[in-house]
């Protein structure tokens, strides 16, 4: 997974180390990362131990945690999704959809990748990627260790 | 004396909101996150730059601190440390309109947005603490009845002289009457998720949509805050034992450790609660609300019929 | 010209307030002609209830007179009405004869009844006809009691008759009560007799209403207040605990139907229903109080209710004045077509906001003083030996927590609806503030809630040696230091400006404390989040219906609704839907089961009466000659 400059995972360990708000945004996944997503959730995996926490509103967030390669018809929402969100936030793209299009990239439909939309701070790579590597991910992302 | 209740309300509000969280994971077979987890996320949405709405008012900016006022000044009232507290007139009623105070701003800044889920949320959430209110004056009249008085700490002072009142049938009506009005108002389980993301699902969530950084810390807090006031209303007023009358630093104390104590037991019980039971649909609410008014009810004909 | 008979009454307004407030303080005086007018002649009379009522009219037509300058000065239609309105209602508490009492009453009555119908529409046709019907109704009621009781005492001046009243056994005195107090009890507006009142008071013009709302519904509680305390003796139990049932009956379904209302000028008559219900549970708890010998309750009850119709007074002319300016700049009474209004009009909202924060009692303002003091005379009922009054005592009780919490979600609908989030329509969106007489006006009357609530015990001790002169022998509410109200030695005490001076330095607090720790940031301007939509216009926020919902449902025993769901679809396919229109209207009980009926019986005797005008002038000179014969019978 890519990392984030030096300085900004500083930044981020200081203010998030240990207390982040992750809205999932779906901006035209195949639902595939959903449900590795939403195992992270569960008993097993148990991202709330580390201070993560899955919020509704992206107001409430901190971190916006997009999956899918970015489609014309959610380019938009997407787009209103990070203004909606306050400062100072990340936005983390989980699969490989999220980094360049995956398996749906030169679609007519896709307009390729996170990136082309909103900056991107860490990418987690992945078809879908594993719970695991997601919270390895994620927790990477904060610079702590698991 | 007054800055000790605020800090002790202010400060205890996110432990016992953490604790119960920690224990709700822990009976659903989950670590959960750390105790103090509430702390590290009030300080965090301290430094965020908030985004507010371009179709709200002062209303909506304002909500946030008339929340803090009125828990604070309840907060105040409330015999959380003895049976004398900093505005030792106050009786429940003016407890208990301060926070429909609190819940008419939150109500009007759920409109203010202009999105469909504030208002659904103000709608619900007036509609439950309306049919709440009779419930709690009534369990009010007849802790009044047995101790003569509105005053809290006169209740507290007045029935601590009576052992035998855990075992007044009238008392426990009351308490059970008392006990669903806290899960009503303070928006816990059965009648309303804390933790849920379906925006239909919500009652207070859906009023705090809109609101981030201090503005959302502010809400959070004072929403702990209000459910530690409850807890301790019920801890009490209800069980009075513990509660020290006069103010001495040792009194103060041992009264915090009877406190502290009695609201474990209180959250033990919330925790396996709103673990067992699911969610009420919206329109079982009020059914909910009048079974607990019948039980108030019945406390009030059983103080006069055992006079 | 017309502005001039404003500004006269401005004058007349103050004058009364002044005269009332010496009278209220104890300068009582009375003074009387009996050779003006046949049958007792014109005699006024000032003591310290009436000189409440008068200082109440004077000061309210103060700040709606300084309104009406900036709302009707333009217009000439409508000004002599207000000062025959305003001097006839100054002049009806302190009647002190049952000729004077009529007079002022029926000037107060048609003056109103011509403001009622003064827009000439269909809707104020109507109006002013019910309400001219239910109020001669309402005459014919008490002025046959006030002439009963003047045949049993043999005087019509209203001093006379406690005195005899009092040696008359308990049917005689109950039958004058009903009588009296029926009669008062439609002007009040009490239900089943208050349908008058949500048609008439939205058809008048805004400041007409505020002043029916706010002081003439007084009026009728001022009479029945005379009627039970002070003209015909020792009240039995039975009269407190009918009015306490009917003031519970009337302020849960005041703010019932209130709450499904759309139309924000009936909104708030529907609520002037609600808090007239609420100062008759107090008067009732003073009246069973008393009856059963618990003279201290008596008085906190009496000082409950007057303090409630002050505050009424206040807040209910503040809200119409403020209702008032909306509904000129916007051209509508819907709240369905307002919106947004908080930008537009930022001073008539921040009247309305404290006008509706003070209705829903939320401290710290003069709402919550009230109906605290209300509380706390009830929840004494316990000193009472009957248990049935004990179970009448508790109903009230809940049906008070009740409308409380009711109150405060329709006066959340009522601001939120209207002034908040976005126009729902072109007119609200282009509405414009109001011109500064109103805006003065409407000041004035905030100003004086704010000062009814801080100075609490400043008003309970302005009330207490007014209601002793009703419920002698009680002090059981008493003020300490000019701050602090207590309740039946230390049942139950309130400081109101601590609890004032608490949450002003409570909301402060973190707001200095996060500026002094710089953590402050401006907050950034977004749109409102609608799950990442791609525009927000008015048609996505929540509407008064909706809003109402819930209630519609839990309470639709009382509503019984009637839901109409019309979808017009393309004419070319019915699966493609273009408009849906969804109304959920209740309907009124009341009406339905006690006028309809009552108006069909009307209607049918009237329809078999008429056979006797035939027409033939034969059958008229029989029954000349039958009425002859009898008479010469019978005598």
């Amino acid at each position: 997974m890519e990392r984030l400059g030096a300085q900004l995972a500083r930044q981020v360990r200081a203010r998030f180390g240990r207390s982040l708000h992750i809205r999932q945004v779906d901006a035209g996944s195949c639902n595939g990362c959903e449900l590795e997503i939403t195992g992270l959730t569960g008993p097993h995996y148990d991202l709330e131990r580390f201070g993560l926490h899955f919020v509704a509103s992206p107001r409430h967030a901190d971190c916006l945690l997009v999956t899918g390669p970015v489609t014309r018809n959610m380019a938009e929402a997407l787009r209103h999704t990070y203004n909606a969100t306050p400062d100072p936030k990340l936005v983390i793209a989980a699969g490989d959809c999220a980094g360049d299009g995956g398996i749906f990239a030169g679609s007519y439909a896709v307009v390729g990748g996170v990136s082309a939309i909103v900056p991107v701070d860490a990418l987690i790579r992945g078809c879908p990627p594993s719970p695991a590597r997601l919270l390895a991910g994620l927790l990477d992302a904060l610079g702590r260790r698991r | 004396m007054a800055l000790l209740h605020v800090i002790v309300v202010g400060a205890g509000a996110p432990l016992l909101v953490g604790s119960l969280r920690t224990l709700k994971a822990r009976l659903t077979g989950r670590r959960g996150a750390p105790v103090w987890q509430p702390y590290l996320d009030l300080r965090k949405l301290f430094g965020k730059t908030p985004v507010v709405s371009v179709t709200t008012s002062w209303v909506f900016r304002a909500t946030p601190y008339v929340l803090a006022a009125t828990t604070v000044v309840a907060a105040l009232a409330a015999p959380v440390l003895s049976s004398r507290p900093p505005l030792g007139f106050a009786g429940i009623i003016l407890v208990m309109y301060l926070f429909l105070l609190g819940t008419f701003f939150l109500a009007l800044a759920g409109l203010d947005a202009g999105s469909a889920f504030g208002g659904m949320g103000s709608s619900r959430a007036v509609a439950v603490a309306a049919l709440a209110e009779p419930t709690v004056i009534l369990a009010v009249f007849a802790l009044s009845l047995q101790a003569s008085t509105t005053n809290l700490g006169g209740v507290v002072e007045r029935l601590a002289g009576d052992p035998q009142l855990a075992l007044n049938p009238a008392h426990l009506l009351a308490f059970a009457a008392f006990f669903i009005v806290m899960l009503a108002e303070a928006g816990r389980l059965p009648v309303d998720n804390p933790a849920t993301h379906l925006e239909l699902t919500m009652i207070h969530e859906a009023m705090v949509l809109e609101y981030s950084g201090r503005y959302l810390a502010l809400v959070e807090w004072t929403s702990a805050m209000k459910l530690l006031l409850f807890l301790t209303l019920l801890a009490n007023l209800f069980f009075p034992w513990g509660v020290p009358h006069v103010r001495t630093p040792v009194a103060i104390l041992l009264g915090t450790a009877a406190l502290v104590g009695k609201l474990a037991v209180l959250t033990t019980a919330l925790a396996v609660l709103e673990t067992s039971i699911a969610k009420l649909r919206l329109f079982r609410v009020p059914e909910l609300l009048a079974g607990s008014f019948a039980l108030a009810l019945l406390s009030v004909t059983a103080v006069f019929l055992l006079r | 010209m017309a502005l001039a008979g404003y500004v006269l009454a401005i004058l007349l307004g103050a004058g009364g307030a002044a005269v009332g407030g010496a009278g209220m303080l104890g300068h009582v005086w009375h003074v009387s002609w009996p050779w003006l007018v046949p049958l007792g002649g014109l005699a006024l009379e000032m003591d310290r209830l009436g000189g409440l009522f008068v200082a109440l009219v004077g000061a309210t037509s103060v700040p709606v007179s300084i309104y009406a300058v900036g709302y009707a000065g333009r217009e000439r239609r409508g000004v002599l009405a207000y000062l025959v309105f305003v001097a006839a209602m100054l002049l009806v508490p302190v009647a002190a004869n049952t000729m004077t009492f009529a007079i002022a009453w029926e000037l107060m009555s048609l003056a109103s009844y011509l403001m009622v119908v003064q827009h000439r529409t269909r809707e104020s046709a109507h109006a002013g006809w019910v309400y001219a019907v239910m109020t001669h109704a309402a005459l014919a009621c008490w002025l046959a009691g006030m002439l009963l009781v003047g045949a049993w005492t043999g005087s019509a001046r209203f001093a006379d008759w406690a005195a005899p009243m009092s040696a008359l056994d308990a049917g005689a005195r109950s039958l004058a009560w009903a009588l009296l107090a029926a009669g008062f009890l439609v002007k009040a507006g009490a239900v089943p007799a208050h349908v008058w009142l949500p048609l008439a008071h939205p058809a008048a013009p805004s400041h007409v209403s505020a002043l029916m709302s706010g002081v003439m519904l007084k009026l009728g509680v001022y009479g029945v207040v005379r009627a039970s305390f002070t003209w015909l003796g020792p009240a039995p139990v039975w009269w407190g605990a009918t009015l306490l049932l009917l003031g519970a009956v009337a302020a849960v379904s005041g703010v019932l139907y209130a709450l499904a209302d759309r139309d924000l000028k009936r909104l708030l008559a529907y609520s002037s229903v609600e808090n007239v219900g609420i100062v008759l549970i107090g008067v009732g708890a003073a009246l069973a109080f008393q009856a059963s010998a618990a003279g201290p309750l008596a008085l906190v009850a009496l000082v409950a209710a007057l303090y409630h119709v002050v505050n009424h007074a206040a807040f209910k002319s503040l809200l119409f004045m403020a209702a008032g300016g909306v509904v000129r700049a916007t051209g509508t009474r819907d709240l369905e077509a307002m919106g947004g209004l908080v930008h537009r009009m930022p001073w008539t909202a921040a009247a309305f906001f404290l006008g509706a924060a003070a209705i829903a009692a939320l401290p710290p303002l003069n709402g919550f003083v009230s109906e605290w003091l209300m509380f706390q005379a009830l929840l004494q009922n316990v000193r009472l030996p009957m248990p049935a009054l004990n179970l009448v005592f508790t109903v009230a009780i809940a049906a008070l927590a009740l409308t409380g919490g009711l109150a405060v979600a329709c006066f959340v609908k009522a601001y939120g609806i209207a002034f908040l989030a976005l126009p729902r329509t072109e007119s609200a969106a282009s509405a414009r503030e109001m011109p500064g007489s109103m805006r003065l006006g409407m000041a004035v009357a905030a100003l004086a809630c704010v000062a009814l609530a801080v100075g609490a015990a400043g008003v309970v001790a302005t009330l207490a040696p007014i209601a002793e002169t009703l419920v002698p022998d009680a002090a059981s509410v008493s003020t300490r230091g000019g701050l602090t109200v207590d309740v039946s030695s230390g049942f139950a005490t309130l400081s109101m400006p601590a609890v004032a001076i608490a949450l002003v330095g409570a909301f402060l607090l973190p707001l200095l404390g996060l500026t002094l720790a710089r953590a402050r940031p401006s907050p950034r301007r977004y749109e409102t989040w609608g799950c990442g939509r791609l525009l927000q216009t008015a048609r996505m926020e929540y509407t008064a219906t909706a809003f109402a919902n819930p209630f519609t449902r839990v309470f639709d025993f009382v509503y019984r609704p009637v839901a109409r769901l019309d979808i017009d679809a393309h004419p070319d396919s019915r699966f493609f839907v273009q408009r849906i229109a969804y109304d959920n209207a209740p309907r009124f009980v009341v009406d339905e089961w006690l006028y309809r009926p009552a108006g069909r019986a009307l209607r049918a005797l009237a329809r078999r009466a008429a056979a006797i005008q035939s027409g033939s002038p034969n059958r008229y000179l029989a029954y000349v000659l039958a009425a002859l014969l009898l008479l010469l019978v019978l005598t």
